[in-house]
C-alpha cells in the first residue's frame, strides 16, 4: 500500500462514491430478492446518514458481523456461494458495506474497482439496447468519481464529468477493435454458471389444459422471421413445435422413440427465410411448417419437428425455407398409428359416446372432422380463462363449461378423433405473429403460442386441422389480440390499438431487431466474414490476438502524437474578437493583424463614428477578458459584441 | 493615440502623476509623450538617457520633474576632465579631529542629472554606470548606499559631435529607456517663445507627491498584471528582433524585462489594472532603440526599425 493509498478521505468525494454505487448496483434490483434489496439499501441509507451526519464509522466487529450476516443470508437463499444469481448478491451487499468503511483513500478506489466490475455482472442477465445505455451512463459516472477522488477538491463537478466524458470517448476506438477483433468464443458468453440460463419463458414439452393460456399472456418475443420475398397469409404461419402423441387423461406428450423418418412431398415452391430464434433452454427450432431445407446440425425427427443437439441458451439465426403445401408421410409406420389411436381406458365416457355415433352414422373421415368442427363453432367460447376440468377434462369441457383456449380444442378434437378410430395427434408451436412494417421482420410472442391438431387420412398423409378456427375464426386469420374479447389477461404491449403507440412499438422493435442482427449477432461466423473480406481468410485466434495488440499499440501511438502535436486550443476570448473583427470588416473597416484593439477602436471612430461607443464597449471588454486578471466571463463580451449587429 | 477607454481604474489613483505630467507639460511645450515616457521610466524603477542636441531642454525635464517629485536633486556636468571621485566623492583629512572625513559627491541624490555624459572619459562614465546598477558607492573600501528613491537622467549628445566618447553597448543597457526630444513643433515653439525662460519657471514648480511615497508607488508598477497573451506579445517581439535581418543582434532577456516593467509602468499611468499591447507598442521604441544595432548603418536602430517590427507581430 502506497503513501497515498493511506490519505484520509476528502469528505467532499463521497457523495461521488455513493452515487457511483448506486448507479452500479441499481439494474440489479430487478431481478434480485426483495430481501436482498432491502438489505443493500439500508445498508447504503445508514452510510449516507452517517456521513452527513460526520458521525463515526462502525467499528470491524460490527462490520465482520454484518459480512456474516449477509453471506449467510446468500447462502440461505441460493444454497451456494457461487454462480451468477449468488455472486452477484455477494458483490451487491458487499458494495453496499464498503460505503460504511470508507476511511481512506483505499477504500474509495475499492468501491471505484467494484464498481466497475459490477458493470459487468449486468451484462450476464440483459444485453438489451437499454441495459447499454444505463451502463454507459454508469460507465461514465464511476470513471468521473475516480477523476474526483485523485484530482481533489480544486476539481469541480462539471470539470469532473467533462473529462470523464472524453475519457469514455477516447475509449471508443479501443472498444471497436476490441469488439470486432477480439477472437469470439462460439457457445455461451465466457461459459456463463450453469444457473445463467434458469427461468427463460417459452413453449413446454408438454401440454395440458392451462399451459398454452399461460404462455400466452407474456409479451416476450419467441422468434422473428424475415422472409426473403413476400410474407406468406397469416393463415398459413403454422410454426412447428413438439408433437404430442401420448395422453394419460389429463397431459399430453410427445411419444418418447425418435425412430422413423418424415416422407414430404412438396406441392409448392419453397419459401426461404431467416428465423433469429431467442434462447428457450430448449432444443427444437419453431420451424415453419412444413420444413423442406434446414442448416446443418439441425435434424427433423418422424414427427416433422426440427431439432438440434443442444439446448438454444443464446440468440440464434438460422437459415430455413418451408413447403406450405405439402403431403406428409402417406405410408406412415402403422405402429405410430396404432399409438395415434390409443386412449386412456374408463374416462371421458360421454366424448367417446359421441364420436361413436358420429362413426356409426357417416363412416368417412372428412365428415368426421367436419362434425367435429360444427360441434366448436356452435356454443364454445375462446378465452384465455378457463374454468378449471376434472379427471373428465375433455367431457367437462365439451358438456359442461365449453370455454377454452386452443389447448382444450386441440386436446378434446383429438380425443374425439381417436375415439372414432381417425389416428389424430396434438402439435403445440406458434401460430401467425406480428409482421413490422418498419424493418419487415415478422415478430413472433409467446402470446402467439398455440396448439392444432394433425389427423392420418388414408392417401393424404397427415393433415393439419386447427379446431380453434371453429371456434374463433379470427385467432388464425388476424391474430390472438382480436380474437379475444376485451378484458383477457393479453399483455398490454400486444393490445395497444392507437396507431401512435402502436408505430413506437414497431420502432422500438426494429431498433431492438438491429441491435440484435447486427451487435449482438456478431458472432465467430460474422467475424471470420468480415476478416476474409478484409484480406484475412483462414485466421485462428493467434492471428487475431496480434493483430489486436497492432492496431491497438497503432491507436496508443496516434492519440499520443495528437496528443502531443495537436494546435493549441484558439483562446474563446480571442475568437469573439476575430468575430468583432469579421463584423467590422463588413463593414469595410480593414485592421491589420498588428493593430491593438485600442488601435482597431481609433479606427472605428474614424470611419464609422456612429459605431464607435458601442465598438469602444467591446473593446473594453475584450482587453478585460483577455489581458485582465482571473477573469474568465465571457457574457459581457459576448453582449457587446451582439449590440455590435 | 491616446484612448479615454473605460476599463478598470486600479485602486491608487494616479491622479498627483496626472498633474505631474500635466505640468511638466507646460514648461516642456508639445513633448507630452515623451515626458510621460520619462516618468514611466522612473515608476519602472529604471534610468533614463536622453539623447539630444544642446538646448533642446533636456536639463530643463530633470529639473521640473526633481521638482515636481519633491527628489533632492543633483547635476553632474560631465567633462572629458572628470574623474570617478568627483562623482561619488572624496575622503579628506580633518586635522583638528585628527581624521578622515568622507565628502559624498553630487552622486548622493535621488534624482542625478549627469549632463553629457558621452564628454566624460571611459573610465568615469563607468563609475556612474555602476553607481547606477548597484545603488551603492564604494570609495576607498567602504561601501555606502544611494539614497532610495535614485533615478539618473543621463543626457547625451549625438555621437557623431567632436569630442565625444560613445557609451559602449554594455552600458546602455544600464538605461531603461533613451528618449529623444527633438525639436518642438510650430505652435510648442510659439508658445515658448512667447513665455520667456523656461528654466525660471521650472524653479516656480511646486512637490506634487513626496519621494517616500514613490516606493509604494514602484512596487504597485510593477505588480500590474501581464496575462498569458501579453507575455506571448512580448516574447513574439523579442523573438522577432533575433531573427530580424535589420537588426545585428536581438534583444537580450534583460532587455525584455525591462520593456515589459516599463509597459507596466505605461499601463499604471493610464490607470489601467493591467498590461495591454498598447502599453508594449508605445514603450518599445524607447527601450529597444539604444539596444539595438541597425543592420544598415551600423549605428542604433532607427524609430522606422522599430515601427516595422511592430508591424511584423500580429496581436495575440
Amino acid at each position: 500500500m502506497s503513501t497515498s493509498a493511506r490519505q484520509a478521505l476528502d469528505r467532499q468525494a463521497t457523495p461521488w462514491l455513493f452515487a457511483s454505487a448506486l448507479v452500479t448496483t441499481a439494474p440489479h434490483i430487478l431481478h434480485q430478492a426483495y430481501w436482498l434489496n432491502a438489505l443493500a439499501g439500508l445498508l447504503m441509507l445508514r452510510a449516507f446518514h452517517l456521513w452527513r451526519n460526520d458521525e463515526r464509522l462502525p467499528g470491524r466487529w460490527v462490520l465482520a458481523l454484518l459480512v456474516l450476516v449477509g453471506c449467510s443470508g446468500i447462502f440461505m437463499e441460493f444454497r451456494t456461494l457461487l454462480g451468477r444469481d449468488a455472486g452477484v448478491a455477494m458483490l451487491v451487499v458487499f458494495m453496499a458495506m464498503k460505503l460504511l468503511e470508507l476511511k481512506s483513500k483505499r477504500d474509495a478506489v475499492v468501491v471505484v474497482v467494484l464498481g466497475y466490475f459490477l458493470l459487468l455482472t449486468h451484462y450476464l442477465y440483459s444485453q438489451s439496447i437499454p441495459t447499454g445505455a444505463w451502463l454507459l451512463f454508469a460507465l461514465w459516472l464511476v470513471t468521473a468519481t475516480l477523476i474526483r477522488l485523485h484530482g481533489g477538491p480544486a476539481c469541480t463537478s462539471s470539470v469532473t464529468l467533462r473529462y470523464a466524458a472524453i475519457l469514455c470517448l477516447q475509449a471508443i476506438p479501443f472498444m471497436l477493435v476490441l469488439y470486432l477483433l477480439f477472437p469470439r468464443i462460439s457457445g455461451p458468453l465466457w461459459g456463463l454458471p450453469s444457473d445463467a440460463h434458469a427461468g427463460m419463458t417459452g413453449l413446454s414439452d408438454t401440454m395440458s389444459p392451462g399451459s398454452i393460456s399461460r404462455l400466452a399472456q407474456s409479451a416476450d418475443i419467441a422468434f422473428r422471421s424475415h422472409f426473403t420475398e413476400a410474407v406468406p397469409p397469416k393463415h398459413k404461419l403454422y410454426w412447428r413445435g413438439p408433437v404430442m402423441e401420448d395422453f394419460d387423461g389429463m397431459v399430453w406428450r410427445p411419444h418418447d422413440s425418435r425412430s422413423g423418418v418424415a416422407t414430404l412431398e412438396n406441392l409448392s415452391p419453397p419459401i426461404h427465410y431467416e428465423m433469429t430464434l431467442e434462447p428457450n433452454n430448449q432444443r427444437w427450432i419453431l420451424a415453419l411448417d412444413a420444413p423442406v431445407q434446414l442448416p446443418e446440425n439441425v435434424s427433423l425427427d418422424a414427427t416433422l419437428m426440427a431439432t438440434q443437439r443442444q439446448p438454444i441458451t443464446e440468440r440464434r439465426r438460422f437459415q430455413l425455407a418451408a413447403s406450405l403445401d405439402y403431403r406428409f408421410n402417406r405410408n406412415e409406420d402403422p405402429r405410430t398409428l396404432r399409438r395415434n389411436l390409443a386412449l386412456p381406458q374408463g374416462i371421458n365416457p360421454q366424448s367417446r359416446a359421441l364420436a361413436q355415433r358420429w362413426r356409426s352414422i357417416e363412416n368417412r373421415p372428412e365428415s368426421i372432422i367436419g362434425q367435429a368442427q360444427a360441434l366448436f363453432a356452435t356454443e364454445f367460447t375462446y378465452t384465455l380463462h378457463p374454468p378449471l376440468l376434472g379427471e373428465n377434462s375433455i367431457d367437462e369441457f365439451l358438456f359442461q363449461t365449453r370455454r377454452g383456449f386452443c389447448e382444450h380444442y386441440a386436446g378434446a378434437f383429438v380425443f374425439l378423433m381417436r375415439a372414432a378410430g381417425i389416428p389424430a395427434r396434438v402439435v403445440s408451436g406458434y401460430q401467425g405473429g406480428e409482421l413490422n412494417p418498419l424493418d419487415d421482420y415478422l415478430v413472433v410472442r409467446q402470446s402467439d403460442a398455440h396448439a392444432w391438431a394433425e389427423v392420418w387420412l388414408e392417401g393424404q398423409g397427415w393433415v393439419r386441422v386447427d379446431p380453434t378456427a371453429s371456434v374463433s375464426p379470427t385467432r388464425v386469420e388476424t391474430g390472438i389480440v382480436d380474437a379475444l374479447p376485451f378484458g383477457e389477461p393479453l399483455p398490454a404491449i400486444v393490445q395497444w390499438r392507437a396507431s401512435w403507440l402502436r408505430t413506437l412499438r414497431y420502432r422500438w422493435e426494429a431498433l431492438n431487431n438491429a441491435w440484435n442482427q447486427h451487435i449482438l449477432g456478431y458472432d465467430p461466423q460474422r467475424q471470420r466474414e468480415l476478416l476474409s473480406r478484409l484480406g484475412l481468410p483462414e485466421t485462428d485466434w493467434r492471428s487475431l490476438a496480434t493483430l489486436l495488440g497492432i492496431i491497438c499499440t497503432l491507436l496508443v501511438a496516434a492519440m499520443a502524437a495528437w496528443t502531443l502535436h495537436r494546435p493549441p486550443p484558439i483562446d474563446p476570448a480571442l475568437r469573439l474578437w476575430q468575430k468583432a473583427l469579421g463584423q467590422l470588416a463588413r463593414r469595410q473597416v480593414d485592421c491589420a493583424a498588428w493593430e491593438t484593439p485600442m488601435a482597431v477602436a481609433q479606427r472605428v471612430r474614424e470611419q464609422c463614428p456612429e459605431l464607435a461607443e458601442t465598438f469602444q464597449n467591446v473593446v473594453d471588454a475584450y482587453l478585460q477578458v483577455r489581458y485582465g486578471k482571473s477573469n474568465d466571463n465571457l457574457k459581457p463580451l459576448r453582449e457587446a459584441i451582439a449590440r455590435l449587429r | 493615440m491616446m484612448l479615454k477607454s473605460k476599463i478598470s481604474v486600479h485602486s491608487g489613483s494616479p491622479q498627483p502623476f496626472d498633474q505631474i505630467l500635466q505640468q511638466a507639460g507646460q514648461i516642456i511645450f508639445g513633448k507630452s509623450t515623451e515626458i510621460r515616457l520619462a516618468v514611466a521610466c522612473l515608476l519602472a524603477n529604471g534610468h533614463l538617457l536622453i539623447e539630444d542636441l544642446p538646448g533642446m531642454g533636456k536639463t530643463t525635464l530633470a529639473h521640473a520633474l526633481a521638482r515636481l517629485l519633491g527628489m533632492e536633486f543633483s547635476r553632474i556636468q560631465f567633462t572629458s576632465d572628470l574623474l570617478p571621485a568627483d562623482i561619488t566623492g572624496v575622503s579628506i583629512f580633518e586635522r583638528d579631529r585628527s581624521e578622515f572625513r568622507f565628502l559624498p559627491g553630487p552622486i548622493f541624490a535621488q534624482l542625478v542629472l549627469a549632463d553629457e555624459i558621452n564628454r566624460a572619459t571611459p573610465k568615469t562614465q563607468s563609475a556612474l554606470l555602476e553607481a547606477m546598477e548597484e545603488g551603492q558607492v564604494t570609495v576607498e573600501g567602504i561601501t555606502r548606499p544611494l539614497p532610495r528613491p535614485f533615478f539618473v537622467i543621463a543626457t547625451q549628445n549625438p555621437a557623431h559631435q567632436i569630442g565625444t566618447f560613445p557609451l559602449p553597448e554594455s552600458q546602455l543597457d544600464r538605461f531603461l529607456m533613451r528618449i529623444a526630444l527633438g525639436y518642438p513643433d510650430r505652435t510648442a515653439e510659439r508658445e515658448l517663445l512667447a513665455s520667456g525662460g523656461r528654466r525660471s519657471r521650472a524653479d516656480e514648480l511646486h512637490r506634487l507627491i513626496s519621494p517616500e511615497a514613490l516606493p509604494a508607488i514602484q512596487q504597485e508598477v510593477a505588480a500590474i498584471h501581464a496575462a498569458a497573451p501579453l507575455i506571448d506579445y512580448v516574447q513574439a517581439l523579442l523573438d522577432a528582433t533575433r531573427h530580424n535581418p535589420a537588426f545585428q543582434h536581438g534583444l537580450s532577456p534583460r532587455a525584455g524585462l525591462a520593456l515589459l516593467s516599463a509597459a507596466r509602468a505605461w499601463a499604471w499611468l493610464d490607470g489601467r489594472e493591467m498590461v495591454i499591447p498598447d502599453d508594449v507598442q508605445a514603450v518599445l521604441p524607447a527601450v529597444a532603440c539604444h539596444r539595438l544595432k541597425a543592420a544598415r548603418t551600423a549605428g542604433n536602430a532607427q524609430i522606422e526599425d522599430i515601427t516595422q517590427l511592430i508591424h511584423s507581430i500580429a496581436i495575440p
